[in-house]
């Protein structure tokens, strides 16, 4: 029983993570039918800066390092304020592979970038860990930090889908997403909700390192990895649908959990080929729009 | 006339001949002429010249971008391993039946599921069957050494005649870059051959207006997959021919980033032109090398230059130079 509560908890806590990133880039994919190879390296540029900041500051006092988690989320969402108008307008009218390969340009510079910044060598701040404790469920002890993690999870889902459908943004956002050329017509600055948009998704997905980071610390090529766990929630969920990406990322969350303890070979191969199931079932996802 | 890709020019003018003929005595002269090292860099080159060729098949033949290649590279590589691992064979003649075979197996399996699909979902598609098979090579450690991959000694050629005699960088850069270039200029030659044959012809109609195509005549699944399982072969014997030669297969040649590598150089050379993977191939290949001994953060190099490649240069370089030189012949 305590087994099966604690497989629960470890679910949310990796769906939280997944939902980070993925709700990044599908709401991305959504608004400008970009797919963001790039977007996983945000994703460790958040960890890293949180990783960073806390090694460095954690002396001065306890609760500061609390303060300082987010700080990895405001500078991946900086880094997409500056990408988007340099790397990407020029690149809309273009072939998607051009795009495609932009991105995957991105991904290259800023894997170094951050090898030049934070050194080759895994960052590893567990202060604000350690600080929360664990606590006993039935007979198992969990950290206490996990909580935070899968509160953050929702907390950020909850807010994502409060500003895409309860705020004048969100009309915005969706009107670009509907009719790119309609919205602007109607006098919508399509240039303003892309980098917007952007800039949110850049936001979540350093929101995903920094609030994971004191776990699972930072190392090089995380960001490369996240990005293919992303696509395979995002393309479960449908392309640019922020329920799907809810949704996956609670799929993915639990087949990961079970691959871990019961088929921990084919966890991976699982998971590519559910989602390879579903582009051929259904390829707009289950919550996406034909 | 085709503004999507290449427009192949069949005209085989006594021209061309003659600087096909000059290229390929330059590269049958070179293991004499160049250090052991360059040799063996360009056998590199040349493997990646014939990956790039297949996979252009789909991106500027048929307008389908896969990001799935490493796939067919991995299973090429993999099958000359297990060869050697289970069957106990370093014959040269067998790993080439074997990768072959096993190439055209995942091709056509994946072929025919991909195929359903255009664009960005034919994209994904590739990419996460490619990973179902990174993922295996990465967790099934007792059958394909994990990360430490698997090694592959000097293959033997005709049956033992011609063998690891020799020390193994003498037989690299010589007999080994004979064999990898008579594959290079089988590949070369078929894939001409293809591009301008009817079926080569009907491929690029269907890149051009896939609704057009249809309304001719043209199976168009049919012609796509076919394309595809062309294109897997090619990759896959690249992936064959370079296991003997990097003597150590690991899970880094099926891992995504190696399809975008694929891409990249695709791309970097022009994929609207037949000669454009090759010459991407080449020079990137080069550009790496370089760049990795030049520099810890080669990667952001590559980076920055395929960024600005696509801003600047998106016609890759066989096509930038191409309309230099058409400018340069019509001032003149």
């Amino acid at each position: 029983m305590d087994l099966f509560v604690i497989q629960i908890l470890n679910s949310l806590y990796y769906a939280s993570t997944l939902f980070l990133i993925a709700c990044g880039l599908t709401l991305i994919y959504g608004v400008m039918r970009i797919v963001n190879l790039a977007h996983g390296s945000l994703y460790a540029l958040g960890a890293y800066v949180t990783a960073g900041v806390v090694l460095a500051l954690d002396t001065i006092h306890p609760a500061v390092v609390f303060l300082l988690l987010p700080a990895g989320a405001f500078a991946a969402a900086a880094g997409g304020a500056l990408l988007e108008p340099s790397i990407l307008r020029p690149l809309y009218q273009r072939a998607e592979e051009y795009q495609l390969l932009a991105t995957f340009g991105l991904l290259l510079i800023l894997e170094d970038v951050m090898r030049f910044l934070w050194g080759a060598l895994p960052l590893s701040p567990s202060t604000p860990a350690d600080l929360l404790g664990s606590s006993t469920i039935l007979a198992s002890t969990y950290p206490n930090y996990n909580f935070l993690v899968i509160a953050v999870g929702f907390v950020a889902a909850a807010g994502t889908w409060a500003f895409v459908y309860r705020t004048r943004f969100g009309v915005l956002v969706r009107a670009t997403s509907q009719d790119m050329r309609m919205a602007s017509a109607l006098g919508v600055d399509v240039k303003r909700v892309y980098v917007q948009a952007f800039t949110l998704g850049c936001f979540l997905a350093g929101l995903g390192g920094a609030i994971t980071v004191p776990i699972s610390g930072a190392a090089m090529g995380m960001g490369v990895d996240a990005l293919i766990l992303a696509f395979v929630v995002v393309v479960i969920g449908g392309l640019g649908s922020l329920e799907g990406a809810f949704v996956g990322a609670i799929i993915v969350g639990v087949i990961r959990t079970l691959g871990i303890n019961f088929f921990p070979e084919v966890e991976l191969a699982i998971l590519y080929l559910i989602a390879a199931v579903i582009l051929l079932v259904r390829p707009v996802g289950l919550f996406g729009r034909p | 006339m085709s503004v999507m890709g290449p427009s192949a020019n069949p005209v085989f003018t006594a021209r061309r001949f003659g600087w096909v003929i000059l290229l390929a005595i330059v590269l049958v002269v070179l293991p004499w002429v160049l250090p052991p090292y360059q040799t063996i860099l360009l056998s590199y080159g040349l493997i990646f010249a014939i990956a790039a060729l297949g996979f252009n098949l789909l991106l500027g033949y048929t307008g389908l971008l896969s990001f799935g290649h490493s796939a067919y590279f991995g299973v090429g590589a993999y099958t000359v391993a297990f060869l050697v691992k289970y069957l106990h064979t370093s014959s040269m003649e067998l790993f080439l039946i074997g990768g072959i075979v096993a190439s055209a197996a995942i091709s056509v399996l994946f072929g025919v599921i991909c195929v359903r699909y255009t664009r960005i979902f034919f994209a994904i598609l590739t990419l996460a069957l490619s990973q179902v098979l990174w993922s295996l090579a990465l967790k099934f450690y007792w059958v394909s050494g994990g990360t430490d991959g698997l090694r592959v000694p000097t293959p033997s050629l005709l049956g033992g005649l011609v063998g690891a005699t020799k020390d193994k960088v003498a037989f690299l850069s010589h007999t080994y870059y004979f064999v990898i270039l008579v594959a290079f200029a089988a590949c070369v030659g078929v894939m001409w051959v293809i591009v301008n044959s009817p079926f080569g012809k009907a491929l690029q109609a269907i890149r051009d207006n896939e609704t057009r195509a249809a309304f001719v005549g043209i199976q168009v699944r049919r012609f796509r997959g076919l394309a595809f399982l062309i294109s897997g072969l090619f990759t896959g014997l690249a992936g064959t021919l370079w296991a003997p030669l990097n003597g150590l297969v690991t899970p880094d040649i099926v891992y995504w980033p190696f399809s975008g590598r694929i891409v990249f150089l695709t791309v970097l050379g022009g994929f609207r032109t037949f000669t454009g993977p090759i010459i991407g191939a080449l020079v990137f290949n080069y550009l790496e090398t370089y760049a990795i001994a030049a520099t810890t953060y080669w990667q952001f190099v590559l980076g920055a230059i395929l960024v600005v490649l696509v801003m600047a240069m998106p016609a890759g370089i066989v096509g930038t130079v191409g309309r230099l030189g058409l400018r340069l012949r019509r001032a003149t």
